[in-house]
């Protein structure tokens, strides 16, 4: 199977100048052609009114069910704070060696966090997010390497660490991935 | 990671399953799921894991009873309880039955991972320690072995050449000779020293019992087999399994252990999983294995696939210039262990000790000095702190060719089984030399 595009489709209010380069860090670690897309869901069916956030298994399931193609790799992009059962939130996820995974904008701003809004900090973080749950639908699993997009980050101050882009060992990886190269 | 970390999962609900696996598996675990404490336990009879994370309230048998089981099972295994209904009572409760730790659902991404990097150094280290004991007590063995006579310098060099190797190895030697310890030597300075070597006793065992300990057993295969069983073969994996006194088996285990030895795989008993296991095979015995075959008690095929190499122990009386060098050893051995300052032998009794037959060999002479330096005066050993005399008069020696015989033996031996050198020593000729030696049956260790 060859690998045609990478979909990125955002739900909700974006700016089109962030997604814009949100999709050219994409291109840069993933060399397929990227095409930017408008969703359209209602939120409402996946919102806990117990915890106050957004299914994030549900959601990924319908990013798969709904959106996703075989030849294609598909991202939902969120603006909802999202979580799985398990766990208090989540930042995205990814069907491993999968062909869709999602991601959320909403816990990577400072605002969340009682600290100044800055809108390239969000811009780098959103980046390496959405880089790191594509890595995931390519096979990649978390990489110890601290500056890899490939680590694993649970606070945003952990994604602050890393870089956008994959080290040597997990691109070595991607380029032995049938599809990927 | 030096190893792949194993967890598994269980919980009734799909959603916390698909999640902790998701979450696992981009981490690169292993991860396997039971929706229930009866699924568990039996992926646990057949499969082992790292990490078992388990939810304490699941319909049927809950959490925690499954927590006490598995620890019973596996007493080492690391289980973190979760639930979703939190109270001191059940946490207390979980930690004082044997969890590892105890989560709130839902927790925090950073907490569960905090939560398996802590259990995954628990286990890192927990393995650390095994394979430091092993180093350990392996080094301490090839201190036991100690002589400067020919023939344990043959016997050292044997050592040496064989460690590297795999090649299955047959030690010889009469008891108390130290076989076992040739056993250590050789896997202590093999590749294999950080993993086991596993030691079985043949002639302690009944056959049916032998079967089980060799081969493992399933839960079930037999009245009182309550879980599964690991055997000898499958613990010995990477590492060595030593077989003392090997002629002792049986014929049919003889048949079972050469088809073990030629596809290193087999089954537990009343089970039927093939079990591959990667080890080296060391045996030892105190009789001569060749003449067992001729007498039709001991495979001939079983005998060339063991017998691959053979390393032929001497009794102590044959190398007695070996004997005022383990005496200091074994001394300084048990003065160190029993916190006595280091005491010393006269000379009239270490003559003695060169005197004796030591039919028990190198274990009899130990023996002998751990109980001078507990029942002696705390200074030195002398010849009443030895129980040389009973030993003299029940020695097995009582007609004047047995006499005869061990002197030529001892001074063979001290010659390297050089005849000329020998027939000098004795002041007989070559010839009358040779016919003795015809007379009595002996031959050198390398014939």
């Amino acid at each position: 199977m060859d690998l045609r595009n990478i979909t990125l489709i955002s739900f909700g209010f974006f700016e089109k100048d962030l997604l814009t380069r949100v999709a050219d860090s994409v291109k840069q670690e993933y060399p397929f052609d990227i095409i930017i897309k408008e969703g359209y869901l209602d939120l409402s069916e996946y919102f806990d009114p117990v915890r106050r956030q957004y299914n994030g298994n549900s959601l990924l399931k319908v990013i798969d069910t709904s959106y996703a193609v075989d030849d294609d790799k598909t991202m939902g992009l969120f603006s909802v704070d999202l979580f799985i059962p398990i766990l208090t939130f989540i930042f995205g996820q990814a069907f491993l060696r999968g062909r869709c995974g999602i991601a959320s904008i909403y816990r990577l701003s400072n605002e969340r966090y009682g600290i100044k809004n800055d809108d390239d900090l969000l811009l780098d973080r959103f980046k390496k997010e959405v880089n790191h749950e594509l890595g995931h639908t390519f096979g990649l699993i978390h990489c110890h390497n601290p500056v890899c997009v490939m680590r694993s980050s649970t606070y945003v101050e952990d994604i602050d660490q890393k870089s956008w882009t994959l080290c040597p060992k997990c691109r070595e990886e991607l380029n032995l991935i049938p599809g990927a190269r | 990671m030096t190893k792949k970390i194993s967890i598994l999962i269980v919980d009734d609900e799909d959603s916390v399953r698909d999640s902790l696996l998701n979450w696992f598996i981009e981490d690169g675990y292993r991860v396997e799921c039971a929706e229930n404490a009866k699924k568990a336990l039996l992926i646990l009879e057949s499969d082992t894991f790292d990490i078992i994370l388990a939810d304490i309230k699941m319909p049927g048998m809950d959490g925690l009873e499954m927590l006490r089981r598995i620890k019973v099972l596996k007493p080492d295994s690391i289980v973190i309880v979760m639930t979703a209904f939190a109270t001191v009572d059940t946490a207390v409760q979980a930690l004082k039955d044997g969890a590892f730790d105890y989560v709130t659902k839902p927790f925090d991404p950073d907490d569960l991972s905090h939560l398996i990097r802590n259990a995954s150094k628990q286990i890192t280290l927990a393995e650390e320690n095994e394979n430091l004991r092993n180093k350990v007590v392996s080094l301490e063995n090839v201190e036991d072995l100690i002589g400067t006579s020919d023939a344990m310098k043959k016997v050292f060099q044997d050592i040496e050449s064989v460690a590297q190797s795999s090649s299955s190895v047959v030690i010889t030697g009469e008891s108390g000779t130290g076989k076992e310890l040739v056993a250590r030597a050789i896997h202590s300075n093999s590749p294999r020293k950080f993993f086991p070597l596993v030691s079985v006793h043949c002639g302690a065992l009944t056959e049916s019992l032998l079967e089980s300990e060799l081969f493992g057993h399933e839960k079930g295969a037999f009245t009182g087999a309550m879980y599964n069983r690991k055997g000898r073969f499958e613990m010995a994996d990477n590492g060595t399994i030593f077989l003392d006194e090997i002629a002792t088996i049986s014929l049919k285990m003889q048949i079972d252990l050469l088809r073990v030895l030629e596809t290193k795989s087999f089954v537990r008993v009343g089970g039927n999983k093939e079990i591959t296991s990667d080890f080296r095979v060391i045996c030892a015995t105190n009789k001569d294995l060749k003449s067992l075959v001729e007498k039709g008690e001991f495979r001939e095929d079983l005998y060339y696939r063991l017998n691959v190499v053979n390393i032929s122990i001497p009794p102590l009386r044959g190398r007695k210039e070996d004997i005022p060098l383990l005496v200091d050893y074994f001394i300084r051995k048990y003065c160190t262990s029993m916190n006595k300052q280091p005491v010393f032998i006269e000379p009239a009794a270490l003559k003695r000790l060169e005197e004796f037959n030591f039919p028990g060999n190198v274990r009899e002479l130990e023996n002998m000095i751990e109980r001078a330096i507990v029942v002696g005066n705390g200074k030195k050993i002398t010849v009443r702190d030895l129980p040389l005399e009973k030993s003299v008069m029940t020695t097995s020696i009582e007609s004047l060719d047995d006499l005869e015989k061990n002197h030529i033996y001892q001074i063979l031996v001290k010659y390297g089984w050089n005849i000329s050198r020998a027939a000098k020593a004795l002041k007989v000729d070559r010839v009358t030399l040779y016919n003795k030696i015809s007379k009595y049956g002996l031959k050198s260790p390398e014939s």
